[in-house]
This record gives C-alpha cells, structure tokens and sequence, in this order.
C-alpha cells in the first residue's frame, strides 16, 4: 500500500454539544490518499454527528478541521464540496426518472452556448459519463438507462459514481450496503476498492463486519462519543471489533 | 435460458423509449384514419382540418402549462380562471382605447403575474399541495375578472387585437384557393410548442423540471433551487394562459364571463391523455400537443357525425381512464422494485 501517504483530512479533538449533550468529545480523525477507513460504533456512538461535522452540516462546538493541512471553517455543505468532500447519502437521493449520466452530472450539467443561449451538452455528458463509468469500472447496459430501472446494487454504484464525478478527494459513505441483495454487496464493495486505487480516500460507516473488513485498511471505533479504539486492519480481528463497539477491550 | 431472458430484455430496453415518445401519435395516426374512413369528403378538407386547428388553439396553451406544473408533480386548477382574468382586463384596457401593441400585452402580463402569485403562494405559504393554492385562485381570479368587468360581455376589439385568434395568412401565391388559408392561430401554436419543446429538453432549467419530478430530495441534494424553479414554472403557466386569453379575444370578440370555464380540466385531460403522469417527471411536450389534438379530433368528428355531447363527455372520460391505466402498466412493467 505505497499510495497511502498524503493526509487528505484530519479532525482535531472536535466536540461538539446540543445542550447540555455531549454528542462528540474530543474526537480525532485522520483520512490519507487511497486509504479506506471504516468508522464503527453502536446507535448514538456519535457516527453520524461526527460526518455531519466533517461535511460542514454541523458546525463543531471545539476543535478544527484540517483539509489537504490547511484549516478550514465549514459554513455548508456547499463548503466541504467545494473541498472535495462528497458524501453518498443512504436514500441515494438520485431521480429515478431520469438516465444514468443525467443523473451523475445533475444540477452542474456541462452547456455549450448557442448564440447567446445556453443548452445542454448532451454528447458531453454521455462522453463524461462513459469516461467516469469506465474509470471505476462500473457496468450499465447503457449511460442512458434510466435509473429506476437499475437495480438497488447499481443505483448504490450510480450515486457513488455521482459523488466522485467532480475530482473528489474523500468520499463519506453512510451505511452503502444496507439496502442492497447479498449477491450486489460484493459489486459494490470492488467498486470501493477500485475507488481507493484513484486515490481517493473513502470513508465508510457500517454496521456489517463483512463489508469492513474486505474494503477497509483501518477501523476506528466511537464509544459514547469518543474515540475508544483504533487500529490497522491487519492487527485485529472480528471480535476484538464487535467488542469496541460494545465498549469492551 | 439466460440469454434468451437477457435478449428479450435488450429488446424491450430498446423499443420501450420509442413506446414511451411515439406511442401517443401512432394512436392519433389511427384517430385521424378511422375519422377519415368514417367521413371522407369532410374530415380531411382544408377547411375542417383548419378549424379543428382554430378549435383547440387556445386549449392547447393552458394545456402546455398545466403540462409543466404536472412534470413537476404539481397540478394548476387555475388556467382557466387567470385565462378569464387576463380576458377581462384585455377587454376594459382595450375599450378604454389603449393601442393595440399595449391591449395585446396586458394579457400577457396579467397572466404572468397570476401564474406568479400561485408560485409564491404555493413556496412561500407551504402549501400542503398546490391543488390547494390553485382551487383557492380558481375562485379568486374568476371573481376578480367579474369584480372588473361587473360580470357582463364587454364585446368589440380592434384587428389587430383579434389577429392571433382570427387573422388569415393568404396562401393564394401558392396557387391555392382563397377559403384555403392558414389561421395564424396555428402558426402560433406550432412556434409556441416548439419552444417550449426546446426549453423543457435542451436547457437546464428544463432538465430541472423533470428531475423534481422524478425526486425533489435528489434535486434538492443536487444543489438545485427548488422554490426558484416551482415560481418560474407556475409564472409560465400563466403566461400561457395570457397567450389562450389573447387567442379567445380574437377567436369571440368579446370578454365574457363565462370565458374558459372548466378548460382546467380539459388541459389537465389533455395531458394525461398524452401520457404526462400525475406522478411527476414523465411526459413529453410532443404528447401533450397529441393529447389535445385526440380531444379536438375526437369532439370534431363527433359533432361531424352528428353524435350528441353527451357522448363525447363519455368517451373523453374513458380515454383519461383508459390512458392512465396503460400508464399503470407502465411503471409495473418498467420498474424494478
């Protein structure tokens, strides 16, 4: 693994409180080029808060947030995607009615201006798509099918597709798994794998020891909001995970 | 065994779309050939395939502007009131003796501005459902127009008023007869849906249309003002319903109150028969001119065979029915679940 070097984006004893709660406290994260890392805790371990911070939804109560070394204050989302931090949402949030590269490329679709109107491009949006497909190795019968006639494993593809179509350095993945069929989660999971050979740094939430351990290069666990344990993939077992997640050691 | 699935498959992948696009306008190729077979020296004569044209040319506007609030999974119960509306101020503005180029564009503008007004209501009241908002304004423009207007005709305009509704275009230097003219009023349509046909398939905004449609939480992640687009598509609603109310002064002379009552549901109608689904982000343009083309064939031919209106109420519920059924089919066939 020599491609795992540049440090895409750190997290520094971030905390954050919703009144007198404490959701995250002092909470460290480090994300590298190529690098999958798989994020697990049990319900309200504070997994969601912490993405929800590092995707500039939240804004943290303490600590800061570090892309390509430099630090940076989220105001939204817009922020950290303008960063290069994308997020696959677990409702996919894709239009169904519409093709596949419609799909990846919708709201910033390429236009070449006819006089002084603009119009889509649609040869370059196929091309792009093609090209991005390609890239990642994704199989559609074709990039104008449209999504609602895909099936749960390829639409997971599609919206992670979407999520890195705009030079993406991290990608956060809530949950990518959950809703698939058994024979699709094994797809989807070599198309995270082929996404970490583009250099990508993937983040992935998951409840399923299975998908974190055949993607994932590092593990960290969340306990009540706080970092509780972290280790290299290679150095720990299923069980040893299961336990952090009950907060055993 | 698998190949052969997949085949199959392959195949329907490539002539559904073509299903989808074309389907309507083979039914209105069979339409036109049945009328044909049934009244052969009328149906086809230049002067009856002109005034089917006359016929439906203010319905096919409001039917265009119902059409894109469908797409985006709206309804518009309105047109028909902000046509009366935008009628009666044309009417007042023109008998106060205003030139023709300022009574041409108060319809216009009138119709704008209602179209506007369902917009806001609808985003920034919250509306639960823009059936909500637009049953509201189909009383409360109905009721302006009367307020306006003292709820009598108002009767008598100028040419060039009356030019996109009645006026001629001499076709005699083709070599034709004089009684085989064009109205302009389908000109006006022809470059009407031609537009609109561009703006909802090659701009953004109209890709946007049809993708909050398809899924307003996609558009929304996507970055797309949603609000912004729902205004400029309840504002183009309007507009169309200025260009019907402009196309009926010319058509009848006169603003009356009566004006464009119960077209809402014509429009509506018109296109769900052309298969825009109530379920947003599916239909085309070319099928909404279809859809109100089969209802205008099918009252024409009708009235042609001197069939009672009882009748053609009867069959025009049973194609919304039935096209909507087909439409049912569709998705089942279509999507995985």
């Amino acid at each position: 693994m020599s491609s795992i070097n540049q440090l895409l984006l750190e997290a520094k004893s971030v905390t954050k409180y919703f009144g007198t709660i404490t959701a995250l406290e002092n909470v460290n994260l480090k994300i590298h080029a190529g690098e999958c890392l798989g994020v697990v805790g049990d319900n309200g371990a504070g997994k969601s808060t912490l993405m929800k911070v590092l995707s500039g939804l939240y804004k943290p109560s303490a600590g800061s947030l570090f892309f390509d070394g430099k630090e940076e204050i989220l105001e939204s989302p817009k922020d950290s995607q303008n960063l290069g931090l994308e997020m696959v949402y677990q409702d996919l949030a894709l239009a169904g009615n519409l093709p596949i590269g419609e799909n990846i490329f919708l709201g910033r679709e390429p236009t070449k201006n006819i006089g002084l109107l603009k119009f889509l491009d649609y040869k370059k949006i196929k091309e792009l798509t093609d090209a991005h497909l390609g890239k990642l190795k994704i199989n559609v019968k074709s990039a104008d099918q449209k999504v609602e006639e895909l099936s749960g494993g390829q639409r997971q593809a599609v919206a992670i597709a979407r999520s890195t179509a705009f030079n993406a350095k991290v990608v956060i993945m809530d949950e990518p798994t959950a809703a698939l069929a058994i024979k699709e989660v094994g797809k989807v999971l070599d198309l995270i794998n082929s996404l970490k050979k583009t250099g990508v740094g993937v983040i992935v939430i998951s409840h399923r020891m299975d998908d974190i351990f055949a993607v994932c290069d590092r593990v960290m666990a969340l306990f009540q909001g706080t970092n509780f344990a972290e280790s290299e993939l290679s150095k720990t077992s299923r069980d040893e995970v299961i336990g952090w997640i009950m907060g055993k050691k | 065994m698998e190949n052969k699935d997949q085949e199959k498959e392959s195949l329907y992948l490539k002539i559904m779309p073509y299903l989808e696009k074309y389907g309507i306008l083979l039914l209105l190729v069979i339409m036109i050939v049945v009328m044909h077979f049934l009244q052969p020296d009328v149906f086809l004569s230049w002067r009856n395939v002109t005034n089917v044209f006359k016929q439906i040319s203010w319905q096919s506007m409001l039917a265009l502007g119902v059409f894109m609030v469908i797409v985006t999974a709206g309804i518009d119960l309105s047109v028909g009131s902000i046509m009366m509306l935008s009628l009666m101020i044309l009417a007042i503005v023109a008998k106060a003796g205003a030139p023709w180029y300022i009574v041409v564009i108060t319809p216009l503008i009138a119709g704008f501005l209602c179209g506007l007004f369902n917009g806001l209501g609808i985003t920034l009241l919250r509306m639960p459902h823009p059936f909500i908002m637009t049953l509201g304004t189909l009383y409360i423009f109905r009721g302006t127009g009367n307020l306006i207007s003292g709820g009598t005709p108002i009767s008598g305009f100028t040419d060039e008023v009356r030019y996109l509704g009645h006026g001629r275009i001499d076709l005699t230097w083709l070599g034709l007869e004089k009684s085989q003219y064009l109205p302009v009023s389908l000109v006006l349509i022809a470059i009407v849906y031609i537009i609109f046909w561009i703006f909802m398939n090659k701009t953004r905004t109209g890709k946007w249309i049809y993708a909050i449609g398809g899924n307003p939480n996609a558009a929304r992640a996507s970055g797309i003002n949603v609000n912004k687009i729902l205004v400029i598509v309840y504002s183009l609603c309007g507009f169309l319903s200025g260009i019907g109310a402009l196309i009926l002064a010319g058509r009848t002379d006169s603003g009356y109150p009566n004006a464009g009552l119960q077209s809402e549901l014509d429009a509506i109608a018109a296109c769900i028969i052309g298969g825009a689904s109530f379920f947003g982000g599916r239909g085309t343009v070319l099928g909404v001119f279809a859809g109100v083309m089969i209802m205008g064939i099918l009252r024409n031919g009708l009235n042609l065979m001197d069939v009672s209106s009882f009748w053609q109420q009867v069959l025009i519920g049973s194609i919304i029915v039935l096209a909507v059924y087909i439409d049912v089919l569709r998705r089942d066939l279509g999507t995985r679940k």
